[in-house]
C-alpha cells in the first residue's frame, strides 16, 4: 500500500467519515433506514470505516476475520448487499478526490494511484460480496434440509393406522420422499391402511396425482390400503375436469371421516363411554 | 401491455412462482374459490409441460376484457421441440412420458376457450382462457 494514500486516510479520518455518512445517508434507501435507528446507523458505518482503514493497517488474516465477523452482523441488520457496495463505493470516490484537492494526486501519478487504490479496493469488494453469497448459502441449505424433515412425516395414530399429513407444494423431490417414507413405514409400523391427507396441498393437477395414484399402487403391494382424505370441494371438481381416474381410491373429505372409516376396515369404532364425567 | 405479466419457466419452482401469480389475478378479477382452482391447476399443468418437454419458456397471464366480459388468459410459450400430432396429444391417456396423459385435455376442460398452435422444431404457443361469469 503506497504510504501517501495510507496517511492521507489517516489523517483525514474524520473529515472522510462525515462526507462518507452524508453521502450515504442520501444513497441509502427506505429498507435500510427504516430497519435502523441513527444510533445504530452511525455506530455500524463507523465499524464499517475503521474496517475499511484497518484493511491498510493489519494483515490480510485478522482483516478477513474481522470482515466476516461484520458481514455477519450487518446480514443480521439486514442491510442489504447492494447499499455495502456503494458504501464501498463511495469510500474509494471521496477519499480519491480529497487526495485530488490536497494535491497529493497529480497529473503525473494519476494512473498509478488509481491502479493501487483498485488493487487494494476490489479485493474487499469481493470479499464482503463472498461473505454475503456464502451467508445466503448457508440460509438457504438449512432452509432446505429443514423443509425435507418437514416434507413427508408419517404417524401412526392406532395401531394398523396411519397418517401422512401432506403440506405445500409436491414438487418430484417430495415426490420421491412420499413414496419412500410412506413404504418403509407402512412396514416398520405394521399399518394395515395409510391414510394420505392433503387438506394442505393447494393444487393437485396431474403430476401430484399420478405421483399419489403410484405411492397407493405401492402401498398395496407391501399389503396396506391406501385412503385418500382431506379432499376439498374445489380439489374435487379440478379432478374430474381434469379426467383423473381415482376410483381405486376410497376418498373422504376430512381426515376424521377417513380414521373412522379405517378403523371401520379394521373391525374397530369409536364410542362413547357411558358414566364417564 | 399493462394488464400482462410473465413468468420465465426454468426450473420446477417457477411452475410454482406461475401458479402463485395466476392465483392472485384470478382473485384479484373475483374468481371464485373453485374457478382460482381451476385456473391455478391449468396453469400448473402448461407450465410443467414446459419444464418437461421444452425445458424453458414462459408463462404470462393476462386480464382480458371483451364487450361487458371480463377473463383470465393463460399464454404459455416456449421453443422447445414442439408437438407432432396435436390430435394425439389431446386425447386423454396419451402421453410420452409415462405420466397420466389428462394434463392438455384436462387444461382444455378446465378452461373455457383453448388455443394451440404447434409445429415441431419451433415450440408451442397455447392460449387458454377462462370467462368470469
Amino acid at each position: 500500500m503506497n504510504s501517501t494514500i495510507l496517511n492521507y486516510i489517516q489523517n483525514n479520518k474524520d473529515s472522510i467519515f462525515n462526507h462518507w455518512l452524508k453521502a450515504t445517508k442520501e444513497n441509502a434507501d427506505e429498507r435500510v433506514t427504516k430497519v435502523v435507528s441513527d444510533q445504530v446507523f452511525i455506530g455500524t458505518s463507523r465499524e464499517f470505516i475503521d474496517l475499511i482503514i484497518s484493511n491498510i493497517k493489519s494483515s490480510n488474516e485478522e482483516f478477513t476475520s474481522k470482515l466476516s465477523d461484520f458481514s455477519e452482523k450487518i446480514v443480521r441488520l439486514g442491510w442489504p448487499l447492494s447499499f455495502v457496495t456503494k458504501g464501498l463505493q463511495t469510500f474509494g470516490k471521496i477519499v480519491f478526490e480529497g487526495m485530488q484537492e490536497a494535491g497529493i494526486v497529480t497529473q503525473e501519478n494519476q494512473m498509478k494511484v488509481i491502479y493501487e487504490f483498485d488493487g487494494w479496493m476490489t479485493p474487499m469488494v469481493n470479499e464482503v460480496v463472498n461473505m454475503y453469497s456464502a451467508t445466503w448459502e448457508r440460509t438457504v441449505s438449512l432452509q432446505k434440509i429443514a423443509l425435507q424433515e418437514l416434507s413427508a412425516p408419517l404417524i401412526p395414530v392406532f395401531e394398523g393406522i396411519t397418517v401422512m399429513p401432506l403440506v405445500g407444494t409436491i414438487d418430484t423431490e417430495r415426490a420421491k420422499q412420499i413414496m419412500e417414507n410412506l413404504l418403509t413405514g407402512v412396514v416398520k409400523h405394521r399399518s394395515e391402511v395409510v391414510l394420505i391427507d392433503i387438506t394442505g396441498v393447494p393444487v393437485v393437477d396431474t403430476m401430484v396425482a399420478h405421483h399419489i395414484i403410484q405411492a397407493a399402487d405401492a402401498v398395496r403391494l407391501v399389503g396396506a390400503k391406501c385412503m385418500l382424505v382431506g379432499i376439498r370441494p374445489e380439489i374435487a371438481q379440478t379432478i374430474v375436469n381434469l379426467g383423473i381416474d381415482l376410483n381405486q381410491f376410497t376418498t373422504k373429505n376430512t381426515l376424521k371421516k377417513g380414521v373412522e372409516a379405517a378403523l371401520e376396515l379394521t373391525s374397530r369404532k369409536i364410542v362413547n363411554v357411558e358414566g364417564a364425567e | 401491455m399493462e394488464n400482462q405479466s410473465c413468468v420465465k419457466i426454468i426450473n420446477e419452482w417457477d411452475i410454482v412462482a406461475a401458479r402463485q401469480l395466476g392465483r392472485n389475478v384470478a382473485k384479484e378479477l373475483g374468481f371464485g374459490t373453485v374457478d382460482q382452482a381451476r385456473i391455478t391447476t391449468a396453469i400448473s399443468e402448461l407450465a410443467r409441460n414446459i419444464y418437461l418437454y421444452a425445458g424453458q419458456g414462459q408463462i404470462c397471464i393476462e386480464k382480458i376484457y371483451d364487450g361487458g366480459k371480463a377473463g383470465l388468459r393463460i399464454v404459455a410459450v416456449d421453443s422447445g421441440p414442439g408437438i407432432n400430432d396435436l390430435r394425439q396429444v389431446m386425447e386423454d391417456g396419451y402421453s410420452t412420458s409415462g405420466g397420466l396423459g389428462a394434463g392438455l385435455p384436462g387444461v382444455k376442460r378446465l378452461m373455457d376457450e383453448f388455443l394451440i398452435d404447434s409445429n415441431p422444431g419451433t415450440g408451442t404457443d397455447i392460449k387458454a382462457t377462462k370467462w368470469l361469469r
